[in-house]
């Protein structure tokens, strides 16, 4: 999976392996970072676990004891499967819809940008200087009932609900604004490798241009799809602000459900279980990626 | 070129001392590039180690600089045992394929980095004598990036030059280079050596530069060394098929000696007898390659007459080349090989044209015998 | 008809792009907003007021100094730690580079509910208080990735003959980074900690699950965006979204102009 940082990188025609010393030194220089992210990432998945489980204590509300109540998950999922088939279902269509938008301008700024190219990429990356929560309820002004788009769309009677805003469509809308670099970048990593001579031969050998992006950029870019996707598809599944923002109370996601019960209801357990069915689900998608593809590219 | 530069550099620093590399291997796994290697650089002298791609020459190079571990053997300088010392505790030097200049630093850090991390003092004089010596004194301000090819090859051999070296090695310096900056660069880097007294070991795989260059060539090929000698010498009188034929080119028969009692051994090769002066061959009796230089060959139509005393075969006209120097025709010979003849063309157009039939031939002395090659 | 047949991706590029600055642009604007209630969110008249008056609501100001603390510090540490790593899956062979690798990998690929709502769940088992030190450590965690992703690029893009070249010049292997590894490398953990800082300083839902009553310039926003999100905050997003955008690009110009000059050089021999 490319990395979603485009770096510039040195300019170089250097090998790609250079001289790796075995030395004890290496696992002095991983300790600090790889050790931090044991205690503050890996430990509390598994607490997260183990609090899913917890009983709570007989008389005493928002308390809780170790335990094994797996019926905890049992309930997570009675009470709150329409938050999960709701955050899968946004997400996938955000995560096409992105993929939609994207494409074009990644290819553009890989292939036709010339020397604009590194002030394009600035710019993808610039809206991450504006809060993001800012930007987000700036979609309340731009889709407002009142508002030109809604009024426009209004008039030519193609929404269900005479509205936009407060609605599912407003979500998916966010959703997909919101993440839209995450798939811009991994495509355009690897649509800058694809040597642009590929193409010329292609056209050459009579191909016409859409064939020759089916054929041959396409296929080549697929890396980048995929990379993107995951990247769009995961962090909007467990998103609850464009929900929140955007959205009407039926909107929830399942993201909601956990902020609002670990922070309102304190029903840790129950909280903790949708968390982690969460996790559980990415971490499926992911390892099915890596069986396929190795480690290597990951970082 | 002046004088003072000249002093600086001789001044100082490392005596200049012969190189032994004794019994030098090095594998990779399975594989040996280099196999137990045995050579002495003479002090002084500009050697080129010839060979073409994977053959071991760089493999070689880099363990003498320390950028690479021998599996083993020894490398000594003068008495010194290098062998077991880092790259940066021995005296010698590197000139990079790429250069490897420092981006980030300009022309003058760049030169003295080795002075700086020796501690040595008066950096900015000896930096300033040798960029005049390579002709770059104006320059020392800029970095790598805004310099030419050209211009970069020679802050790379200034920056290891100026380090007084015991010995300079050099990865194909002139390799990124065109044409005719390259043949400048051959004169430079041969004058720069001569004037400085450093021995140079340079590797290329380009043999017209080898021998241009240097005062000995070793031909490598699969990790050993198959002959070394002056230029002139190897060409002239090659020891094996690969020399003959990665040395220049050459035509060659299989033939089988008849008579070995007088000077010229009597060899009977496809119906034709040729004599092989004996010291141009290493073989006594039995079969052998014989072979002969194309440049060597003359050509004429079958039928004119002949000097006394020459080698001959007879053949068909198949191509004929124009190259501004001389003109290649190609002779199918009878027994169907192919036989290259380069004549110089002494007078305009081609003598003969595909479809002649020719007499090819050559003075005895001119011809080489080799061992049959092991196939 | 032909011109647009032609230019159609690049047309579409431009227009995503312009999607992409919309809600700025309507950022921007609405910070001169005179809002008739509470909410800003529609034009009413002009002022220059929360402008003038940047910090004039309470909390605005001293969230944003927080998001700033908290960010130089988890930047700093977070760069560190980052750097060390990529150094070591760079330059060095190690028993367990696939778990290394996933290790790092996940915190990127984790939504942040879970990142969140993870540590939450250590804090609240540890009876750890909840404010500036669990924000602060949640935010070196997942800034640690980036950085060697970010890193671990520029050092792969690095040519190792320069390192060998220093080694051949006398430079020992500590001398060889202080002069040749570390100064080329540089740029890459500067932008590394560019962009781990933006993280922080931008960072909500993790923020959200562990800063307990603690406010920041993100959570702020939240709480505000209930009960009218007052003008001061667009003022300051504009101010900071401008000041970050015009920084970025005026390097990038510098480097274009810089390149250009090289060009031309190499050109005029």
């Amino acid at each position: 999976m490319p990395a979603i940082v485009p770096t510039t990188s040195a300019s170089t025609d250097a090998p790609v392996t250079s001289h790796r010393r075995r030395s004890r030194t290496a696992y002095l220089l991983l300790i600090p970072g790889l050790g931090w992210l044991g205690i503050f990432f890996v430990i509390p998945i598994v607490t997260l676990f183990f609090t899913s489980l917890q009983a709570p204590v007989e008389g005493r509300s928002g308390v809780y004891q170790a335990a094994f109540q797996i019926s905890n998950y049992g309930e997570a999922i009675s009470e709150y499967w329409p938050q999960f088939v709701r955050s899968f279902t946004y997400s996938s269509i955000a995560t096409i819809l992105a993929l939609i938008i994207a494409y074009p301008l990644a290819y553009f700024i890989a292939f036709k940008a010339g020397r604009w190219r590194a002030l394009m990429l600035v710019l993808v990356v610039a809206p991450f200087f504006a809060s993001f929560l800012l930007r987000t309820y700036a979609w309340r002004t731009i889709l407002s009932d009142e508002g030109f788009i809604t009024s426009s769309l209004n008039a030519l009677h193609l929404l269900p609900d005479d509205r936009i805003l407060n609605t599912s469509i407003a979500v998916i809308l966010g959703l997909t604004y919101n993440f839209l670099p995450f798939m811009i970048l991994p495509l355009y990593a690897s649509l800058e490798k694809i040597d642009p001579r590929l193409i010329e031969a292609a056209n050459d050998l009579y191909a016409r241009p859409f064939t020759g992006f089916r054929k041959v950029v396409w296929p080549l870019s697929l890396p980048g799809v995929v990379a993107g996707t995951l990247l769009t598809f995961i962090p909007a599944s467990g998103d609850f602000i464009n929900a929140k923002l955007l959205g009407s109370p039926g909107d929830s996601m399942v993201g909601t459900a956990i902020q609002v019960n670990f922070l309102q209801f304190r029903d840790y357990p129950i909280a903790s279980a949708l968390s982690f069915i969460l996790m559980a689900i990415i971490l499926v998608v992911v390892f099915i990626y890596i069986r396929r593809a190795g480690t290597e590219d990951l970082v | 070129m002046s004088t003072q530069a000249a002093e600086v550099a001789r001044t100082s620093g490392f005596e200049v001392k012969d190189l032994h590399l004794i019994n030098l291997t090095k594998s990779f796994g399975d594989f040996v590039a280099v196999d137990d290697l045995t050579l002495t650089i003479p002090a002084g002298s500009f050697f080129a180690l010839l060979g073409p791609s994977g053959c071991g020459k760089t493999t070689t190079l880099r363990m003498v600089a320390g950028l690479e571990d021998p599996s083993s053997g020894q490398i000594l300088l003068g008495d010194e045992d290098l062998t077991r010392l880092k790259a940066y505790q021995r005296p010698v030097n590197t000139v990079f394929q790429s250069y490897a200049l420092f981006p980030h630093l300009d022309v003058f850090e760049n030169v003295a980095f080795g002075l700086r991390r020796r501690k040595i003092k008066d950096v900015p004089d000896q930096v300033n004598a040798i960029l005049e010596l390579v002709e770059l004194g104006p320059l020392a301000r800029r970095k790598p990036a805004q310099l030419s090819g050209g211009q970069q090859q020679r802050v790379a051999v200034a920056r290891a030059l100026i380090n007084h070296p015991g010995v300079l090695l050099l990865d194909e310096p002139l390799g990124a280079l065109d044409l005719k900056l390259r043949r400048q660069m051959q004169i430079e880097l041969k004058r720069i050596q001569t004037e400085v007294g450093t021995s140079f070991v340079h590797v290329t795989h380009d043999q017209e530069e080898a021998m241009t260059m240097a005062d000995t060539v070793a031909v490598m090929n699969e990790g050993r060394i198959e002959q070394m000698g002056a230029p002139v010498d190897i060409y002239d009188l090659p020891r094996t098929r690969f020399v003959a034929t990665f040395l220049g080119q050459s035509n060659e028969v299989t033939g089988r000696i008849m008579d070995s009692s007088g000077d010229d051994l009597v060899v009977e090769a496809r119906g034709g007898r040729f004599a092989l002066p004996r010291q141009r061959t290493a073989v006594s009796d039995g079969d052998l390659l014989i072979g002969v230089r194309p440049e060597k060959l003359s050509i004429s139509a079958a039928g004119d007459a002949l000097p006394d005393r020459v080698n001959q075969i007879t053949g068909i006209v198949t191509d004929t080349s124009f190259t501004g120097v001389s003109t290649q025709y190609l002779v199918r010979t009878g027994w169907d090989d192919e036989w290259m003849v380069f004549e110089q063309n002494r007078s305009l157009g081609a003598t003969f044209r595909p479809g002649d039939t020719v007499v090819v031939h050559w003075a005895p002395e001119h011809t080489f015998g080799l061992d049959l090659p092991r196939d | 008809m032909r011109w647009l047949r032609r230019n159609i991706i690049g047309i579409i590029a431009i227009l995503v792009l312009v999607y992409l600055f919309v809600p700025i642009a309507v950022v921007a604007v609405l910070s001169f907003n005179q809002p008739e209630g509470k909410y800003n969110t529609s034009w009413n008249e002009f002022s220059v007021a929360a402008w003038q008056n940047i910090c004039g609501v309470p909390g605005v100001c001293s969230s944003f100094a927080l998001s700033i603390q908290i960010g130089l510090i988890a930047t700093a540490v977070a760069t560190i730690f980052g750097t060390m790593i990529a150094f070591a899956l760079v330059r060095y062979r190690f028993r367990g580079r696939d778990t290394t690798n996933l290790l790092i990998f996940l915190p990127m690929a984790t939504p942040e509910v879970v990142l969140g709502s993870s540590l939450l769940a250590l804090f609240l088992n540890l009876t750890f208080p909840l404010g500036f030190w669990t924000v602060t450590i949640a935010h070196i965690m997942f800034i640690i990735s980036f950085v060697v992703v970010a890193v671990k690029a520029r050092l792969q893009g690095m040519d190792p003959r320069l390192e060998e070249a220093s080694r051949d010049l006398y430079a020992s292997p500590r001398a060889t980074f202080r002069h040749v590894t570390f100064p080329l490398v540089l740029p890459g953990i500067l932008g590394a900690a560019l962009l781990g800082f933006a993280l922080s300083f931008d960072d909500f839902i993790i923020t959200f699950f562990n800063a307990g009553t603690l406010v920041t310039f993100p959570v702020y926003i939240w709480g505000a965006a209930q009960r009218g999100i007052p003008v001061q905050v667009y003022a300051l997003a504009t101010l900071v979204f401008f000041v970050a955008l015009v920084l970025v690009v005026s390097v990038q110009l510098v480097n274009a102009r810089r390149r250009r000059r090289l060009e031309a050089s190499v050109a005029a021999q």
